[in-house]
């Protein structure tokens, strides 16, 4: 088994509410090894959101030590947490969320404009990813001109661009139907096989019984944490 | 930088209409700055061509009847000038004075003849040094000079109404008129910058005391100081009445015997006003581009608000809150300046229609001239309005920026 790219030692995470403080993480635990691909399943309420967004440096928690790819992530401004995110993680969600006025490369593409790299490359890089994914040809269409398909896919050839360690995946098929959705997690699967860290937040069994483990979540405490027969944890050494 | 742009360029062009119209009241601030700044210059230019025949910092001497009994002489004394006192006075002064002349009026105006030809005009003997404290265009010839006046010399300089009058279509250089029958030979023409129309006639001030009986008078004074503000010519001026005063024992309180115009206390005067115009302007301008920029502001603001969920986004895959700043405040400042400057263009361009109106007007009618010249904004201003539509720009997406960058990746993530 790979070293651990997530780990989380009693995490802590209360929203205050006007008067009233909401204990959603009431000490989490938790190991994510490298190469792993793991679902996040619980009812609404349950935490696994909250989870998910300190996770991605999205939210601070208060209590507990979060460890991404052995770094210990704290309290940080705004700007580092910004650099992390882009070096680190990569998101794909729900609702796709892709720039409605940029077309697919430029979408694409964002993640590297926001580290630097000059516009001819990261087009370039973007339509190989395009390519990978089998939207080339829709390079230039704006999101409004694709389906959901075809939408979660330059979401997660975004999440890839930079080349992250992880892939947090937020119900990546819940606005999909059924034939789509098994697209959606085979290409993630294919992620995962090349040594990419893949976790996935949803409600749905057949789309968690395609992972190696699942880790259900109650009242803000691990409820369950179970290997999927299915699957044995595939180890593969990330060139990166 | 291009790739700022393309960013820019991107989300205008979404919302082409709602640019145009934000970029319009900058555009129109910047447009009524200029056009009021270049109306406050035209009035400014028509002001000082007022001045422009005259040395900037020239005392004009005259004299009148005594009004105050003194040193055991009665009042109603007329208090007349002589050689004597312009010897006192220019040596008196050396240090302060630039050029000083004499004037010698004939009494009355003279009969002026060329052959056939015939008009009465104003005949003033004067020094070389006149020419510059009354300036004029010199024509054709030359203006009078030393040798003239040491030679006694019975030459003429006319302005170029006179040369119509007289002289018709005919070169007049060389040609003798008769000033009440004594021959005059015509050295030059001249013509007044200020009123093209005026009939002048000058001759050597020696020459005319000589001919026409002037004895050791003087009708009148005129001195060019170097005095570069109002309050150094003040202190000259007041320092010549009391000499003069004291030569003609006039009272000290006697402010009617000796006249005498500040040019420059009045040049300066009306320059303060129109400094205090252009404030002015400057002031209204500031406020209706800051109208334009709250406009901006505003709807900024709205625009943050509807990409939430879009900067939520740049968020989430590693923009930084800087950048986002970066992104709405170089929106802001684009659509500013790019606005600002197209009212810029358009009101220079006015301007320049409008001068180049006004001069074609000017050449028919040269009252205009007096009171409306040349409106422009230089470079300078230009300049400046460019400076404060960056700044428009920064300010105006100030706030908006603020705003988009504490936008939370969660809760825009969630934003639907």
């Amino acid at each position: 088994m790979g070293k651990s790219i997530i780990k989380v030692n009693q995490l802590h995470k209360s929203y205050q509410m006007g008067t009233n403080s909401l204990h959603v993480l009431k000490g989490i635990d938790m190991d994510i090894r490298e190469g792993e691909m793991v679902s996040i399943m619980g009812s609404s309420g349950s935490g696994k959101s909250t989870l998910l967004n300190i996770i991605g440096i999205l939210d601070n928690y208060d209590k507990g030590e979060y460890y991404l790819n052995d770094i210990l992530i704290q309290k940080m401004n705004e700007k580092k947490a910004a650099q992390f995110r882009n070096k680190y993680i990569g998101f794909i969600f729900q609702s796709f969320n892709l720039i409605s006025f940029k077309n697919a490369i430029e979408n694409v593409a964002l993640p590297l404009y926001y580290q630097g790299v000059p516009r001819k490359k990261r087009n370039q890089m973007a339509l190989e990813y395009l390519d990978r994914l089998g939207l080339k040809d829709w390079a230039e269409h704006t999101p409004a001109e694709l389906s959901g398909g075809q939408k979660q896919r330059i979401a997660i050839a975004r999440a890839l661009i930079s080349k992250p360690k992880v892939i947090l995946a937020d119900e990546p098929t819940g606005a999909l139907d059924t034939q789509t959705s098994y697209e959606v997690m085979d290409i993630l699967k294919e992620v995962n096989k090349s040594g990419i860290t893949v976790i996935i937040v949803t409600h749905e069994h057949d789309i968690s019984e395609m992972t190696h483990r699942v880790i259900r979540l109650t009242d803000g405490l691990i409820g369950s944490n179970i290997k999927n027969g299915i699957h044995q944890p595939t180890i593969t050494i990330t060139n990166n | 930088m291009i790739d700022s742009i393309q960013e820019i360029l991107s989300t205008l062009k979404k919302n082409k209409t709602r640019a145009i119209m934000t970029g319009f009241s900058i555009a129109w601030g910047i447009f009524m700055l200029i056009l009021l700044l270049g109306s406050g210059k035209g009035l400014q230019n028509g002001m000082e061509n007022n001045f422009r025949s005259t040395s900037k910092n020239a005392l004009w001497i005259w004299s009148r009847r005594t009004q105050v009994a003194y040193d055991g002489i009665k009042a109603g004394r007329y208090i007349k000038f002589t050689d004597d006192d312009m010897k006192a006075i220019s040596d008196k002064y050396k240090e302060d004075i630039d050029n000083f002349s004499g004037r010698f009026f004939l009494r009355g105006d003279a009969a002026i003849t060329y052959n056939n030809e015939y008009g009465d005009y104003f005949v003033e003997g004067v020094l070389p040094e006149f020419n510059k404290i009354q300036m004029f265009k010199q024509i054709s010839g030359r203006y009078i000079n030393d040798p003239d006046i040491n030679k006694f010399r019975k030459v003429i300089v006319i302005s170029l109404p006179v040369v119509k009058n007289l002289f018709k279509k005919e070169n007049p250089i060389g040609k003798y008129l008769k000033i009440n029958g004594i021959p005059f030979k015509v050295i030059g023409t001249i013509e007044d910058y200020e009123d093209k129309e005026r009939k002048r006639v000058y001759i050597p001030l020696s020459t005319a005391k000589r001919v026409f009986n002037g004895g050791n008078r003087l009708s009148e004074m005129a001195i060019a100081t170097n005095a570069l503000s109002v309050e150094e010519n003040k202190r000259i001026e007041e320092s010549v009445v009391k000499t003069l005063s004291d030569r003609h024992h006039i009272s000290p309180d006697d402010k009617q015997a000796i006249g005498i115009f500040n040019t420059l206390e009045h040049f300066k005067q009306a320059q303060g006003v129109f400094a205090g115009i252009r404030i002015f302007v400057w002031v209204i301008g500031i406020m209706t581009i800051i109208a334009g920029i709250v406009g901006v502001s505003n709807i900024m603001i709205i625009l943050v608000k509807e990409r939430t969920k879009e900067i939520g986004i740049r968020k989430a895959i590693g923009a930084s809150p800087w950048s986002i700043i970066r992104l709405i405040l170089s929106e802001s400042t684009f659509i500013t300046i790019f606005a600002g400057f197209f009212g810029l263009v358009c009101g220079m361009a006015l301007l320049a229609g409008a001068s180049a109106f006004i001069q074609h007007i000017a050449s028919q009618n040269p009252e205009i001239e007096r009171s409306f010249y040349n409106p422009s904004a230089d470079f300078d201003v230009a300049f400046t309005a460019l400076i404060v539509l960056v700044f428009a720009g920064i300010i105006a997406g100030y706030i908006p920026s603020q705003k988009a960058a504490a936008i939370k990746p969660i809760e825009a993530l969630h934003d639907e």
